[in-house]
């Protein structure tokens, strides 16, 4: 492969193009004629300039330094990263989809109106809740949406409760969305087994806290089977609890939030309904909620009335909007275009085998890796390199000498109480073959921790660059691209 | 055996070794520790799988349902555009290495990513003409949110001012997000098209962490930035101008008119309309606020031989690390969009990018001088990018729906956000030609003449 490292602004060349636009069929307009001028742009923009090709080339050598999921394994832990199924980028690019306006009149959208609401109504079912809003385009937005209608519930019951609880293993995301939503964050320790303790959680609970932030299973990959006993400590003093979707991919078919008592749930529909992650986004987060949230819920609502589908701002105790338009549509058609794929039996084998995938791996590993926890998993879980850390090597190192096999490596130090955290999460598309292959690596490395040390230290050794300066990155932030001033040229 | 699902490769074969391996008899052993109080003892009530073909065929039937702007030319603009995407944007986010890839947290084997993420919050700076841009957020609206968000807690004041001209899906999740920590929100009316200067003068105090504007406005009118900003300096608050950056290869960029944060979406540049999402938010700041802007952002760095390398930096901003002290709860952005929007730009290029804003402004600017040839009452006292207001002797609704049988897709309809429910906001891209415009005015004639 070449080693390509320019910037597109430097391979620009003055007076190239890669695009080609309509010639001007009306009269031409001075905009000195129209803009006071102080209003007029007086510096070009600095945008490259480069051939169709050239742009090509260039976004092509940038794709081949980069890993996804098409590439190979990406066990990161609680990212949920499966198969992104091709059909789904296709059926978003139709145009009766892609090239719709929002604000078209309702009775020219009605096959997008009617999609939106037969996932509700999917969803609704997949989480035991009775109301859907697909607006949320994120989980972290979803968590905010929820706890939002967290405070508007309270606070119609005309009380004012100022806490939310979190457990310690809980994603950074749950005490940040809190603190947005205006609620004083409590954290919750675990108990040995890695599960929420009851004793401490009937300590916290009192009448200022507004809820409950858990994943189930949890950020450990473990089932809190405590969970009903948990849910009625919550109820009994007025709280509500919230369902933290990013482990869905566990329960499919097998249990719902609903049975185990949340209130309130939001999914990841790029983790567990496999839109893409597209490098970072976009997302969605859809929440779910039990009917006595309902009122509460964001507008605009997607209702059905007679035969028509009809948008409904019109809720009074509604929190109002929490994004624009009605949601990521386009990673909506995804995941519906997903559900419809797998159906009820199918998504109940998702779940099967993600758990069943993760218990093998963790079996596995367990002999050349600390784990605290022993007992059976579910779609993830959790190693320490405690004891790799007294020969000297950290989880970070594993982390690096990973790559040089072509695996994404784990997701690391998180959650914040296991020590020199390595979370694994194979997921259920991936074969046992590849199962069975990383396995061996991770072994390897293992042995290569004792024997060989350096080797693990001093990767990556294949890929394209080494370890980067993350300090210097942060202390002489360069967060853009500048063109020597001499260069520059006016409009 | 075989497994039926695609997407799941699981023989029997595997799965009895893999249930060997663990001494088991059966995947059920696995959910043991579910209580059988809650377990689901049935399959989940939604319809049955599809083959891949009759997948498809149901796709399309719901597709066909909606009617589509290659059908119908569209007039529609408030927020969502319908311009010209280059074939290539398309084929290059179509790239699995991109799209199947994770947010770029090991950047040994994602430079591609963090590359073109970097990239990208250059070109938002050439844009807005600001030292720092994150690398997305969800949307415009979301965006303004956070902007505000910044604003009261970099002043530690307790309101913000925005006015009636930005978008009102903006202030109404400003508002939601306000009710959050509680910091005011107030609005500033209108002076025809453009917000009210005098009011603006007296509304604002030592109270005020930020004004908020729209460049071009919701109208499409272009807002004296200058003015605005020195009543809004004057008070020492920031100045928040979102803003939609294809405009802005034109217009003077906010950053040089005074704006603390400019805000917008990417849509107008290589994104599709997809019936509002997923689009891409912007963020850019002075460099005085560069530790405070929600989200991710990539740097620049060396790796340990001394070469050129990109990372996600300044990570102490975020929530990952700061947990319930972080600025902002954002964590997925819209990266692939973000990539989307950095490919157009190079498509458009520093050239190209004009051209399409001047004909933007030539075609709106030929629209709304016909109506008003026509008879038509164009409202936007001043001048206006490629959206303008036009009054009719009639409700929109009622226009619209005469549009939509002759073929076209009509205006905004300003009566539910403004009540004023015959005034259409109509825009006016370069994909429209000479000869839809055309026959939009002749339809309109038609109508009122009937």
């Amino acid at each position: 492969m070449i080693d390509y490292n320019d910037l597109i602004f430097e391979i620009s060349r003055p007076g190239r193009t890669g695009s080609s636009l309509p010639k001007r069929d009306v009269d031409p307009v001075d905009l000195q004629d129209k803009v006071p001028s102080h209003l007029i742009r007086e510096e070009a923009t600095e945008l490259p300039e480069v051939s169709e090709l050239q742009l090509v080339r260039h976004y092509t050598a940038l794709s081949n330094k980069n890993h996804g999921i098409d590439n190979g394994f990406y066990p990161l832990g609680s990212c949920t990263m499966k198969y992104n199924p091709k059909v789904n980028e296709d059926v978003a690019r139709f145009e009766g989809f892609s090239r719709i306006h929002p604000y078209q009149p309702a009775e020219t959208v009605q096959g997008a109106l009617a999609l939106l609401y037969e996932l509700q109504e999917d969803l609704a079912e997949i989480t035991g809740m009775d109301a859907v809003t697909l607006q949320p385009s994120a989980g972290a937005q979803g968590e905010w949406t929820g706890l939002m209608m967290v405070k508007a519930y309270h606070e119609h019951k005309g009380e004012k409760r100022t806490k939310v609880l979190v457990p310690d293993s809980a994603h950074g995301t749950n005490p940040a969305s809190a603190a947005v939503a205006g609620f004083r964050t409590v954290t919750i320790s675990s108990n040995s087994d890695g599960l929420v303790d009851v004793e401490e959680l009937k300590k916290h609970m009192d009448n200022d806290t507004a809820a409950l932030m858990l994943t189930n299973p949890n950020t450990l990959g473990l089932f809190e089977k405590d969970i009903v006993e948990i849910a009625g400590v919550v109820h009994e003093s007025g709280g509500l609890l919230y369902y933290d979707g990013a482990n869905a991919n566990a329960i499919l078919g097998k249990t719902t939030p609903g049975k185990m008592g949340f209130d309130i749930v939001h999914l990841n529909l790029h983790k567990t309904f496999t839109t893409p992650h597209g490098g970072g986004g976009p997302g969605a987060g859809p929440v779910g909620v039990n009917k006595k949230l309902i009122p509460f819920l964001p507008v605009p609502r997607i209702e059905k009335k007679e035969d028509q589908f009809v948008l409904n701002i019109d809720e009074p105790l509604s929190i109002g909007r929490v994004k624009g338009y009605y949601g990521n549509f386009g990673i909506l058609v995804r995941a519906y275009t997903y559900i419809r794929t797998m159906g009820p039996a199918g998504l109940r084998k998702v779940s099967e085998s993600a758990v069943l995938h993760a218990n093998y791996l963790r079996k596995k590993l367990e002999p050349y890796f600390e784990s605290s926890y022993s007992q059976v998993c579910k779609h993830e879980f959790v190693l320490s390199g405690s004891r790799q850390k007294k020969l000297g090597v950290r989880t970070l190192d594993i982390a690096k000498r990973l790559l040089d096999f072509g695996y994404h490596p784990p997701t690391i130090y998180f959650p914040l109480n296991v020590e020199e955290c390595l979370m694994i999460e194979p997921t259920e598309t991936e074969s046992k073959e590849t199962i069975d292959a990383f396995a061996e690596v991770m072994i390897q490395i293992a042995k290569e921790v004792e024997e060989n040390p350096d080797m693990v230290l001093e990767a990556p050794h294949t890929t394209i660059i080494g370890r980067l300066d993350e300090v210097q990155a942060a202390r002489q932030p360069i967060l853009r691209y500048v063109k020597e001033e001499t260069e520059r040229s006016a409009l | 055996m075989t497994s039926t699902y695609r997407y799941l490769p699981d023989t029997t074969e595997d799965q009895k070794e893999m249930l060997d391996f663990l001494n088991l008899s059966s995947v059920e052993e696995l959910f043991e520790d579910l209580p059988p109080e809650i377990r689901l003892n049935k399959e989940l009530n939604i319809p049955e799988a599809l083959p891949e073909s009759l997948l498809i065929k149901h796709m399309q039937k719901l597709s066909s349902q909606n009617k589509n702007a290659s059908q119908l030319p569209v007039f529609l603009g408030a927020g969502t555009y319908d311009h010209y995407i280059p074939s290539v944007v398309n084929h290059m986010i179509s790239r699995a290495e991109f799209y199947t890839a994770y947010t770029p947290y090991q950047p040994e084997i994602s430079q591609g990513e963090l590359q073109a993420i970097f990239e990208f919050q250059t070109m938002v700076c050439e844009l807005t003409g600001m030292d720092v841009a994150n690398s997305s957020m969800y949307d415009g609206f979301t965006a303004l949110a956070e902007a505000a968000s910044l604003s009261v807690s970099a002043t530690k004041r307790s309101k913000v001012i925005v006015s009636k001209a930005v978008h009102p899906e903006s202030r109404a999740i400003l508002r939601t997000a306000a009710n959050g920590p509680g910091y005011g929100v107030e609005e500033i009316g209108l002076n025809e098209s453009i917000t009210d200067v005098q009011q603006l003068q007296r509304q604002i105090d030592q109270d005020t962490a930020a004004v908020i504007v729209q460049y071009p406005n919701f109208f499409g009118s272009i807002e004296d930035l200058a003015e605005l900003n020195r009543i809004t300096k004057e008070q020492g608050a920031l100045f928040i101008v979102s803003s939609n950056p294809l405009s802005l290869a034109v217009l003077q960029p906010p950053g040089k008119l005074g704006a603390d944060i400019v805000v917008g979406d990417m849509q107008p540049l290589g994104i599709p309309m997809s019936f509002g999402g997923p689009h891409c938010g912007y963020f850019a700041v002075t460099k005085k606020f560069m530790r405070k802007v929600p989200g991710r952002i990539v740097g620049q760095t060396v790796d340990d031989a001394g070469k050129r390398g990109f990372v996600l930096t300044l990570q102490a901003r975020e929530q990952h690390i700061r947990r319930e002290k972080a600025a902002s709860n954002i964590c997925s952005n819209q990266a692939l969009n973000a990539l989307a929007s950095a490919v157009c730009m190079t498509a458009l290029g520093k050239n190209g990018i004009c051209e399409m804003a001047q004909l933007n402004i030539e075609k709106a600017d030929y629209m709304a001088k016909s109506l008003e040839k026509k008879g038509f009452i164009v409202t936007n006292g001043a001048p206006f990018f490629n959206e303008f207001v036009v009054e009719l002797p009639r409700p929109v609704h009622e226009m619209n729906k005469a549009l939509l049988e002759q073929g076209m897709i009509g205006g905004f309809d300003l009566g539910m956000d403004y009540g004023m429910n015959q005034h259409m906001l109509i825009a006016v891209t370069e994909q429209r030609t000479k000869e839809e415009i055309d026959q939009f005015i002749a339809v309109m004639e038609e109508i009122i003449n009937d």
